[in-house]
């Protein structure tokens, strides 16, 4: 579903209603015109690549950079007007961390639940409860600076969650981890979202984190939101059914026309020399005759991939590109060389 | 109210948590102590001065004998018999020898005689303590040779009588003040500017914004916890540089009150003018590219090493906008003259004064948002 952005109205009982939403610096538009609502206990992602005004977004809706134009309410507030009271509802992540690394993880979440007038008889529960909640409960006196990178971004959950906020704000909170740290928070965040009834609403540019964390997908792309919709929905806008990657070992012009004949082909993405993106309604079908073709005219298939609709061919499908900062997957399998081809 | 102390907490625990910044706060002052307060305190002693005598006469004599006593005794020079005034001369250039005396043919004579008689001195002004102290012994071995040999029964020449206040103040005692104001500088600039742009640029400060705390308990709050780092730092810098330059003064309890009282203002100036001029600083290099500009414009003016009245008008006008003045002023009178609070009121006054005025300068400034 293409976004129609004034058809995405805030519902009454939204956590977060955003609406026509701008921030300008100078002459540059950094956020143009985005509307969109967040259901309470839903978890909402900003999907698009670094530049795009996700982060913008998010410190716009968090109070940390007034709007130029447009509305934001979070938990029923405008931002402009009633800042303060946003403040006490939400907890945020920015993308650094924020976390005083001398200090130790106890002492961050008690500072923290300070600065929150989290009072002082709830404040070691609360302390304990956090701790609990991100599995840190054993290194409570340990010093952040000595912890791993996901532990301190646990850290980092920890001291946004302190004062029990309705509604929590994560810019791009797997960035920098390793792949076992990253699904550890993803793990954690479905988790927290479970147990204290979370709104939360997540900047990424990891198209596998928003497709496996989020209820709804907005895809941001030079400060316009181009899509919004369920991954699943937005999966089926997409023509296709699945994704065959094709490299050959020379360039030739007219393999663009041969891929668009073969049977159930929809599009053909040239992604560089010789490497082709092709949206098929039958995968194996396409490739058999793939490999048919190449081989009756001579040519070398030097990789072949066969994948369903990610994330990805919805990003391309709506941009016209890639991710900006994502690599190109890499192939699934590499096809041997054809016996008596030059290497 | 609360969320104030909760900044200030942060900021102390981390500056106990890392030592590092009290020891360097104080190591870079307590060298300069030690260091120039010795190597500028002392009387010059064991140079060498070139006698050419042309004359040879009884008065030569008496110069030479002159100059032996002051060999045993003072120390300051020894002399060094020389043949040729031009080979004097040329050593002196080449720093051979630090001064050449020069009796010339007849000296004797005119002595007797009351003919002007003249002895020359060749030194090298290039290097003034050294050239001011040898001048110095120089004209008074003249003025013991010129005075009468019978004295008469009423003096007739006009003394002056100097009477002095104080005991005798070595440089490391005169250097002490100047001393505590560089550390408790040092501490605001490090544990001040330093320390929050370097927060600010990680993001700590992004953290402290999406909470409620209020613009003006974080500034107060960034504040009290300069002004506490840097008391301790000058309390650190009063004992220990007390104890080394001899000033058993600071066990009094009212010149303790006193020098608690100027810590404190000193404090608060120190850390408003820091924080009125890191506002709106995000680059962590600009506090480090400032350090030395600061020190240099707001130390020398101050007349921490050489007194304010000698300086030009330019100079002067520095000095007086400057919370250095008053802050060594204050702990000159305190510590060297025991002056008591009527000797600071002033300092403490403006002090104060231009701690509270750069802060509320500074607090509009401060922005809530990135």
């Amino acid at each position: 579903m293409h976004l129609d952005q004034n058809a995405e109205r805030p519902t009454a009982a939204a956590a977060i209603a955003v609406e026509h939403i701008v921030k300008r610096y100078g002459d540059f538009e950094a956020v143009k015109d985005v509307s969109f609502s967040v259901a309470e206990g839903e978890i909402f992602g900003l999907l698009g690549p670094n530049g795009a005004g996700k982060s913008t977004l998010i410190r716009m809706m968090t109070t940390l950079i007034p709007l130029t134009g447009g509305k934001a309410i979070i938990a029923g507030h405008d931002v402009a007007k009633d800042p303060d009271a946003v403040r006490r509802m939400i907890g945020v992540i920015p993308q650094a961390l924020t976390s005083d690394p001398d200090l130790t993880v106890e002492e961050n979440l008690n500072i923290y639940a300070k600065l929150y007038s989290v009072p002082r008889a709830q404040r070691e529960k609360s302390v304990n409860e956090v701790l609990e909640a991100v599995d840190l409960s054993k290194w409570r006196g340990a010093q952040v600076k000595t912890l791993s990178g996901g532990m301190r971004r646990r850290v980092e959950i920890a001291r946004g969650l302190v004062h029990n906020p309705s509604i929590f704000f994560l810019d791009e909170p797997t960035t920098g981890l390793d792949p076992v740290s990253r699904i550890a928070v993803w793990e954690m965040l479905d988790k927290l979202r479970a147990t204290r009834n979370l709104t939360m609403l997540i900047t990424t540019h990891y198209m596998e984190e928003a497709d496996k964390l989020c209820d709804r997908i907005a895809i941001v792309d030079h400060g316009t939101l181009v899509a919004l919709g369920t991954p699943s929905e937005l999966k089926h806008n997409v023509p296709g059914a699945n994704v065959v990657e094709v490299h050959f070992d020379r360039e030739t012009p007219e393999w663009q026309g041969r891929l668009e004949q073969l049977d159930g082909v929809t599009s053909v993405q040239a992604e560089s020399a010789g490497f082709y993106r092709v949206l098929t309604s039958s995968g194996s079908k396409t490739t058999m005759q793939l490999v048919e073709l190449a081989s009756q005219l001579g040519e070398t298939v030097t990789s072949l991939s066969v994948q369903n609709t990610t994330l990805d061919d919805v990003f391309v499908h709506y941009t016209g590109r890639q991710l900006r900062d994502e690599q190109v997957k890499p192939a699934a399998f590499t096809m041997p060389p054809r016996p008596g081809a030059q290497p | 109210m609360n969320r104030m102390f909760a900044i200030i907490e942060r900021e102390m625990r981390k500056f106990f948590r890392s030592p590092t910044l009290m020891i360097m706060s104080l190591m870079m002052p307590i060298l300069q102590l030690v260091i120039m307060g010795n190597a500028f305190g002392g009387k010059i002693v064991g140079t060498r001065v070139a006698v050419v005598d042309y004359d040879h006469g009884p008065q030569a004599v008496k110069i030479r004998e002159a100059f032996d006593s002051i060999a045993v005794n003072l120390k300051t020079f020894t002399t060094v018999e020389y043949r040729d005034e031009n080979q004097a001369r040329e050593d002196v250039r080449t720093g051979k020898i630090d001064g050449a005396v020069i009796i010339p043919a007849q000296y004797s004579r005119r002595v007797y005689a009351h003919d002007a008689p003249r002895v020359g001195f060749v030194v090298d002004n290039s290097d003034q303590f050294t050239s001011g102290s040898l001048e110095s012994e120089m004209q008074l071995v003249v003025d013991a040779l010129s005075a009468p040999v019978i004295q008469p029964r009423l003096a007739t020449s006009i003394a002056l009588e100097v009477v002095e206040l104080y005991p005798y103040v070595n440089y490391m005692k005169f250097l002490l003040p100047a001393t505590i104001a560089l550390a408790m500088y040092i501490s605001v600039m490090i544990g001040g500017g330093m320390l929050y742009i370097d927060d600010k640029a990680r993001g700590v400060h992004e953290g402290y914004l999406v909470t409620p705390i209020t613009k003006f308990e974080l500034v107060f709050g960034l504040n009290t916890a300069g002004a506490i780092k840097a008391t301790l730092s000058g309390i650190c810098l009063t004992v220990i540089g007390s104890l080394m330059a001899g000033l058993g003064v600071i066990f009094h309890p009212m010149v303790l009150l006193e020098l608690l009282a100027l810590i404190l203002v000193t404090s608060i100036a120190f850390n408003g003018m820091m924080f009125l001029l890191m506002v709106r600083v995000d680059d962590p290099l600009v506090p480090r590219a400032m350090f030395g500009v600061l020190n240099t414009l707001l130390f020398y003016p101050s007349g921490a090493m050489y007194p304010i009245a000698a300086f030009p008008a330019w100079l002067r006008a520095i000095s007086v906008v400057d919370p250095f003045t008053y802050c060594i002023h204050g702990f000159k009178a305190i510590l060297l003259k025991d002056g008591g609070f009527a000797a600071i009121q002033f300092d403490l006054l403006f002090l104060f004064v231009f701690g509270i005025g750069t802060l509320l300068i500074a607090t509009p400034l401060f922005k809530r948002t990135l």
